[in-house]
């Protein structure tokens, strides 16, 4: 048996008939986990007896359902197991953001997402691997070490949400929640071919998503495919009001997009994301894709998005700013790591210093710096005015068109150790995911094909709350070309 | 735009952050870096441009203030370093 590689929503199916249980459903991704964790090093910690339980009691309610009849009433999610990016809360699990300072963090509550899959009966396996603080690209800057790209065991799954990249493409989970400040979902999603929503800025709340940047984190689902991203994405969104950001309107039910008609569609390609800076082969890909696009119906134009390489410093000036100032919390006085001191200065400055690694550092200061006295015109201000523009850049561009196509990245993945050594370069390839954070829109990565051997990711981004139409693009062209279907070989 | 040691430094103690020597040089070059790259927002016509204060359709999020239940003292204490009598304790502030 190979329940391990199902995707939720065939699990789903088969949960229901009654062919087979939630707990060997579970039992399966717990084996698979054993038998090439080793070698993938996707999870923080781990969940088996919780997962177990739950699973259990996904069992009985199906069980109970299906003497009623009424099993296709119950909720999709219903004993599939998940797992979760260590920076989101889990009520009783450890959620150490892949930090030091949080090493032995336990949260009283759950984040809003997590409690809506929980009340699915979604079964939570684990918790996964990410750059610390989720500041990263590829996992390296995990304070417990780095997680591999199942395609080439020597690369990196992307970043911050890679853990969970690694965790899809090897079949260790069936479903996994991210965050996405700046492309965190989108890119390891590319990296690790499968599919991944950054939602509009809003739509899921972001209560117990242990902050970053406020006003770019989103959550989002990390799937096999896209139905099931669809699944998760109507289970985490929608208004909570313990998210002030959180938008209080209707949740459009994306699963009726999910049929393979796009004709007449408007696809919007940025020449911006196929020039300099992005790799050839890279865009081959990507242009095919959108010919792809095109020839089941879809109206391709040409279009120009110039602040694109603008949205690196626009980016990295408000999400540092924004990180310095959440992250002043760390006190190491009412949780996580706590140093040796005498005075109480010496003991914020030696728990900091001490506690968080070296890119959040690099970011708190960067920050810091931006905000502080004399700066802060120069650098935060002018940051979030040239935000405005990249908003009506894309406003004016959605006049014309109704999704726009490129790549997430404009590299694969690459040799685990090279950001490391080059942390400004770095930076660039962020590229492609930062203005729809910037401008709060949605966006998609959906499987597009390989080179080198390895998966590049087709992006889609929308206008704000039409999610709808970025699952319809994405599903017709899923199941024309079945990219993410290939597993790599471990 | 060269950052010196002395403003690495200043920031470092803004943010409450103890620094290596050789965290504090790679730093300034990094960070020098990073902000040279920054200048090119300095090309962009900003005249007449309103900064970004949010994304959302949204004005203030207002909700009545109303007593709700929080979280019991030792759920809130159980992850602090040092607790005494239902309090977190921290060294002294003022020294003598």
């Amino acid at each position: 048996m190979t329940l391990h590689r199902l995707t939720a929503h065939e699990a789903r199916d088969l949960l229901r008939k009654g062919e087979i249980t939630s707990t060997e459903l579970t039992e399966a991704v717990l084996r698979r986990i054993e038998e090439v964790e080793d070698k993938v090093k996707a999870f923080l910690t781990l969940t088996p007896e919780v997962a177990l339980t739950h699973a259990a009691e996904a069992d009985r309610r199906l069980e109970e359902a299906r003497k009623s009849g009424t099993q296709d009433t119950l909720p999709d999610l219903l004993g599939i197991p998940l797992a979760v990016k260590d920076v989101i809360s889990t009520a009783g699990i450890r959620t150490t953001c892949a930090s030091r300072i949080l090493h032995n963090y336990i949260p009283p509550y759950d984040a809003t997402a997590v409690a809506r899959l929980r009340a699915q009966g979604a079964v939570i396996i684990g918790k996964t691997n990410t750059d610390e603080f989720a500041m990263g690209w590829s996992t390296e800057n995990s304070a417990f070490g780095p997680s591999h790209n199942p395609w080439d065991l020597s690369r990196v799954p992307g970043g911050s949400s890679g853990g969970n990249a690694a965790a899809l493409a090897a079949d260790e989970t069936i479903i996994a929640i991210g965050s996405d400040t700046g492309g965190s979902v989108r890119q390891p999603a590319s990296f690790c071919n499968h599919v991944a929503l950054r939602p509009t800025y809003g739509r899921v709340s972001r209560y117990g998503l242990v902050a970053f940047a406020s006003s770019l984190d989103q959550i989002g689902p990390m799937t096999k495919d896209v139905t099931d991203c669809a699944l998760v994405y109507m289970a985490i969104a929608g208004h909570d009001p313990n998210d002030s950001t959180s938008v209080n309107r209707p949740v459009e039910d994306v699963t009726h997009h999910l049929v393979p008609e796009i004709k007449g569609i408007r696809v919007g390609v940025p020449q911006e994301y196929f020039g300099e800076g992005i790799e050839p082969d890279v865009a081959d890909v990507v242009l095919k894709a959108v010919r792809q696009l095109e020839e089941m119906g879809a109206i391709v134009e040409e279009i120009s998005l110039p602040l694109t390489r603008h949205s690196i410093p626009v980016y990295y000036l408000i999400a540092t700013a924004e990180a310095s100032a959440n992250l002043a919390r760390y006190d190491g006085i009412r949780y996580g790591y706590s140093a040796e001191a005498e005075t109480l200065w010496e003991y914020f400055m030696r728990t900091r210093g001490e506690g968080f690694g070296p890119e959040v550092k690099r970011r708190i200061i960067l920050g810091t710096y931006a905000l502080s006295a004399g700066y802060y015109d120069a650098y935060y201000l002018r940051a979030q005015k040239v935000r405005t523009l990249i908003r009506r850049e894309f406003d004016q561009a959605f006049e014309k068109v109704d999704v726009i196509a490129g790549p997430v990245t404009p590299v694969v993945a690459w040799p685990i150790g090279w950001a490391m050594e080059n942390p400004v370069q770095a930076y660039l390839t962020d590229l492609l995911t930062l203005s729809q954070a910037i401008a709060g829109l949605p966006a998609m990565s959906v499987p597009a094909g390989f080179t080198q051997g390895l998966p590049v990711g087709l992006q889609l981004v929308g206008r704000a709350f039409d999610e709808a139409t970025l699952f319809r693009v994405a599903y017709a062209y899923e199941q024309t070309t079945r990219w993410g279907e290939q597993r790599p070989a471990l | 735009m060269a950052l010196t040691r002395e403003e690495v430094q200043h920031v470092a103690w803004l943010a409450r952050l103890q620094l290596t020597d050789e965290e504090i040089e790679a730093f300034r070059e990094q960070l020098s870096a990073i902000l040279e790259y920054a200048q090119m927002l300095e090309e962009v016509d900003l005249s007449a441009v309103p900064p970004t204060a949010t994304v959302l359709p949204m004005r203030n999020v207002m909700r009545e203030d109303e007593v709700r239940p929080s979280l019991p003292q030792d759920v809130v204490l159980a992850n602090a370093p040092d607790t005494e009598d239902g309090y977190f304790r921290v060294r002294a502030v003022l020294s003598d």
